[in-house]
């Protein structure tokens, strides 16, 4: 028999919430950690803004928010929100979050992410975290480039971009997220423009409230490896920023896939919104059906039982 | 058999009784004959008669047919290995007869299927051949239509008749088997093995009886390795697993998807390995230590986010349950040739903990002993076991659950100010401060891939990254301090030391066994604890001329195994040498005496 390290077993203990009440909302100094390495001008600063705004008006204290990303400039997130919060590898910022949302029902979870790191190498977690709507929210801020690796073509730039990769323009079909996360069953999916501060914050807070994932993909230019980007979406530069129709019925799969189809800029807005059975209240539908059949036991109680079918 | 005398037949005499202390039987059919059931409960049927016992099975990796064996070794003393050599054979089909002869003792009884099997003339003399048309005999035993369903079950009658055992016993085990099932299974089952008993086949001269165990009031459980990690998880407190469907991993996450919710946990099943070792450290850092695991190729792709776990500081269970490789290699085989990935696996200087249980009641107890060095050190631990140990089956001295079993249930009391890699904690052993917990300064901690400072903010400094490099390393040289020596199996002075590690402990004693009854001086050490290494192995080695390391791997470019590596590097004494193979099976024991004697005598 191994020695087993003698370790006095944690007394779990109720977060002290005395002061539920009168605990004030967080200021945006009480939020705001590392200043931001992004270059001047770059549009993810407009969606950190946002982030903060956003705890500050639904009163998000610091121990009930998780950041989590994964590897790119925009997934430099977690170092600039004074909150708990994890920078996890390459692609797979949405499985860690699911891990975390799976087992922390009382914790908001938000994902923040790239187009390289959502849609390329973390494609394959993407479908499936929709797939299985896992609660969290993931905003992508997509630049339509490779930023941190300086200027290589991205999964969602254009046919004809030139990138160092494809000096001659990109030849590969770009992805529209838009359209494959309604196709791969998300519940919430919604795009925005970092141009557009009220229109993000507005998004963000639908996407927090939706019960389930929740999918907000947000243009964020770079100006420094594709300058100008998103101009046809801009106003201010002369382009249009076109909302999602009033008429529009969010819960209708095939309208919203046919908005999302629209051609670029396209459409601003909540495209798809529909409530179906999280993930989570599956697995706690489970838990709470078999737990309900060793009611009354401790937990060595019900091993014992499962020993006592083994001898 | 020892004790028991396989003469040839007496002619016409009456059967012989003989008492026997232990006997090997191996079954040889296809993987769909329900082989692994008979084997199954002739392992419980000791388990409950306070006998030792342990199996030994080797399965096809094609989807279903090809052929398939089971060999259990019951004893009323100490058993340690499946055994080499079968006292019975049982055979259903030619190729089972001609491929497993060779398994047999000379002498030993093989029991075929006449329907299928034509006996060569040339093993008469070697072999005492029983033919009993099996597949007949239990198509009339339980009607027409049952065709080769059912002849495990008429098989295990047999047996049960030539050994005696106990029919009450049994009866209940078939009957727990069966149960809820139609009752027309049972009652079919159970007039299968009826036939199979009552059938006193002329040319068997001699039955056997076990002696009384020597263990008494000694409660069993009876289990396969992959299970007894599964429940010492579940003992150790472990609520959340993610993992990916990969041989011979998967039993155990079929396990914990079955069984953790009876606890409130959750165990998911991931789109890949990524994902899964990903998710486990979600649930790792959220709250309490996860687990994630796999066997060959699942173990390379998860390497990255191993190493962010080994950065970031973040406790994780990661089961490796080794086959043949390399890429997907032998998928149903044996094999000890991930040592090296588990110690070093990845990209940068990573140091984790790796352990490896020696036996079936180790991986219970040592599933306990990870997830509490996970916790203690935020580490993320290797747990090497291999497709021998998993589907290994051995019964163990029932745990006393109360005792054993932990709450790990997380704290979330607010802390006044929080450093996850604190540079001056001491031994470099930092806690780590879960989401949902209020850092009342408001400096929370970014957990993190990137070199980084004591908050876990992204530095690039050069004095920073050889501090917080040294921290890792620290921690876990604070870790190897407190690790026991392994205990010395034979006298701790002589010519030639064994040293092994993991699933082999067993057939190397039976070797140290052998060796000193032929008046050889041997001993042996079995290495759990492998990375790191407890302190103080110089000072074994120092006791023999000779210390060989016994591996199921690859010599190497270099002639030493991965452990032998290892050894080498660290003690720089040229007098360890290897003692390797890769057949992809369990070592028997004449071959681990056999390799021993030629390193010894070059």
């Amino acid at each position: 028999m191994s020695q087993i390290l003698t370790e006095k077993p944690m007394v779990p203990s109720a977060v002290t919430e005395s002061a539920t009440g009168e605990r004030k909302g967080l200021t945006r100094k009480e939020i705001v950690a590392d200043h931001p390495t992004w270059c001047p001008g770059c549009g993810d600063f407009s969606v950190l803004a946002l982030y903060f705004k956003l705890i500050e008006k639904r009163k998000l204290w610091h121990e009930k928010i998780t950041t989590i990303s994964g590897i790119g400039c925009s997934s430099r997130f977690p170092y600039f929100v004074q909150a708990h919060g994890a920078h996890f590898i390459h692609g797979r910022a949405l499985p860690f979050a699911s891990g975390v949302s799976l087992s922390r029902p009382d914790l908001h979870v938000f994902a923040f992410s790239g187009d390289g790191d959502a849609f390329s190498i973390g494609g394959n977690h993407f479908t499936h975290t929709a797939r299985k709507n896992i609660k969290m929210t993931l905003v992508v801020m997509d630049n339509q480039v490779y930023g941190l690796t300086k200027k290589q073509t991205s999964p969602t730039s254009p046919l004809g971009f030139k990138s160092k990769t494809d000096i001659w323009g990109a030849v590969d079909y770009p992805i529209n997220p838009a359209k494959q996360a309604i196709s791969v069953g998300a519940s919430f999916v919604a795009r925005t423009s970092a141009t557009n501060p009220n229109h993000v914050l507005a998004t963000m807070e639908a996407a927090m409230d939706h019960d389930g994932f929740s999918f907000v993909h947000c243009l964020s230019e770079c100006v420094e490896f594709y300058e100008g980007a998103f101009d046809a979406a801009n106003p201010r530069k002369g382009g249009a920023f076109n909302e999602v129709p009033k008429s529009h019925d969010v819960t209708d799969e095939m309208a919203a896939y046919k908005l999302a189809s629209a051609d670029f800029p396209g459409y601003f807005g909540v495209l798809y919104n529909v409530n179906k059975p999280t993930k989570n209240a599956r697995e706690a539908e489970i838990n709470a059906t078999l737990q309900g059949k060793f009611a009354g036991l401790k937990d060595w109680q019900i091993l014992q039982k499962t020993f006592d079918k083994m001898k | 058999m020892s004790n028991a005398t396989m003469g040839v037949p007496s002619s016409g005499g009456a059967q012989k009784v003989s008492r026997i202390n232990e006997a090997v039987i191996r079954i040889a059919g296809n993987s769909q004959d329900g082989i692994q059931a008979i084997g199954g409960f002739l392992a419980r049927l000791a388990g409950r008669s306070e006998q030792e016992v342990m199996t030994f099975m080797t399965i096809p990796s094609t989807i279903s047919g090809g052929p398939s064996i089971f060999q259990v070794r019951i004893g009323s003393g100490e058993v340690l290995t499946a055994g080499d050599d079968a006292d019975v054979l049982l055979a259903f089909y030619q190729h089972s007869y001609e491929g497993h002869i060779n398994s047999l003792k000379k002498k030993g009884i093989v029991l075929y299927d006449s329907d299928h099997v034509v006996p060569k003339p040339e093993w008469q003399s070697d072999y005492h051949h029983v033919g009993i048309p099996i597949s007949s005999l239990t198509v009339e035993a339980i009607g027409g239509t049952a065709k080769d369903k059912g002849k495990n079950i008429y098989s295990l009658g047999l047996i049960a008749r030539m050994f005696d055992l106990n029919i009450p016993k049994l009866e209940k085990l078939i009957g727990e088997r069966f149960t809820g099932k139609d009752p027309s299974i049972l009652n079919n089952a159970l007039a299968a093995f009826h036939a199979g008993y009552a059938n006193s086949p002329s040319n068997v001269v001699e039955t056997f009886q076990f002696s009384d165990s020597t263990k008494h009031g000694v409660q069993q459980v009876v289990m396969n390795g992959n299970e007894a990690i599964g429940y010492g998880l579940i003992a150790a407190g472990v609520r959340f697993g993610a993992g990916y469907p990969i041989t011979p991993w998967t039993d155990i996450m079929e396990l914990l998807r079955r069984e953790l919710p009876k606890y409130g946990g959750s165990f998911i099943q991931c789109e890949d390995e990524i994902a899964s070792v990903s998710m486990a450290l979600g649930a790792s850092f959220a709250g309490r230590v996860a687990v994630t695991g796999s066997s060959g190729p699942g173990i390379s792709l998860k390497t990255e986010a191993i190493g962010w776990a080994v950065m970031a500081e973040m406790p994780l269970i990661v089961i490796n349950v080794q086959r043949g490789g390399p890429s997907t290699g032998m998928p149903t085989n044996i094999e000890q040739s991930d040592l090296n990935i588990a110690i070093n696996g990845g990209h940068g200087d990573a140091p984790r903990v790796v352990l490896a249980p020696a036996n079936v009641e180790d991986c219970f107890y040592m599933a306990i002993e990870a997830v509490n060095i996970a916790r203690k050190y935020n580490t993320p631990v290797f747990f090497l076991t291999d497709q021998g140990i998993a589907t290994r089956i051995e019964a163990f001295a029932q745990p006393d659950l109360e005792k054993v079993c932990q709450d790990i249930t997380p704290d979330f009391t607010p802390v006044a100010s929080h450093k996850p890699y604190d540079l001056a904690a001491k031994d470099g052993v930092t806690p780590h401060v879960k989401p949902g917990t209020r850092i009342l300064d408001g400096k929370y901690p970014i957990a993190t891939g990137l070199e980084h400072d004591e908050y876990g903010h992204p530095s690039g400094s050069p004095k920073v990254h050889m501090l917080q490099n040294a921290k890792r390393r620290i921690k876990l040289q604070a870790l190897g301090a407190t690790l026991p020596l392994p205990k010395i199996y034979g006298p701790p002075e002589g010519n030639v030391l064994l040293v092994g590690w993991g699933s082999t402990e067993g057939p190397i004693r039976e070797a140290v066994d052998r060796f000193r009854a032929a008046g050889d001086s041997v001993s042996a050490i079995h290495l759990r604890h492998v990375n790191p290494l407890p302190n103080g192995l110089e000072n074994i080695f120092s006791g023999f001329h000779h210390v060989l390391v016994v591996e199921m791997n690859d010599e190497g470019l270099y002639g030493y195994g991965q452990l032998g590596a290892v050894l080498r590097a660290r003690y720089c004494d040229a007098k360890i040498q290897g003692v390797n193979k890769t057949d992809g099976l369990t070592w028997k024991v004449k071959e681990i005496v056999e390799l021993v004697k030629t390193k010894v005598r070059k």
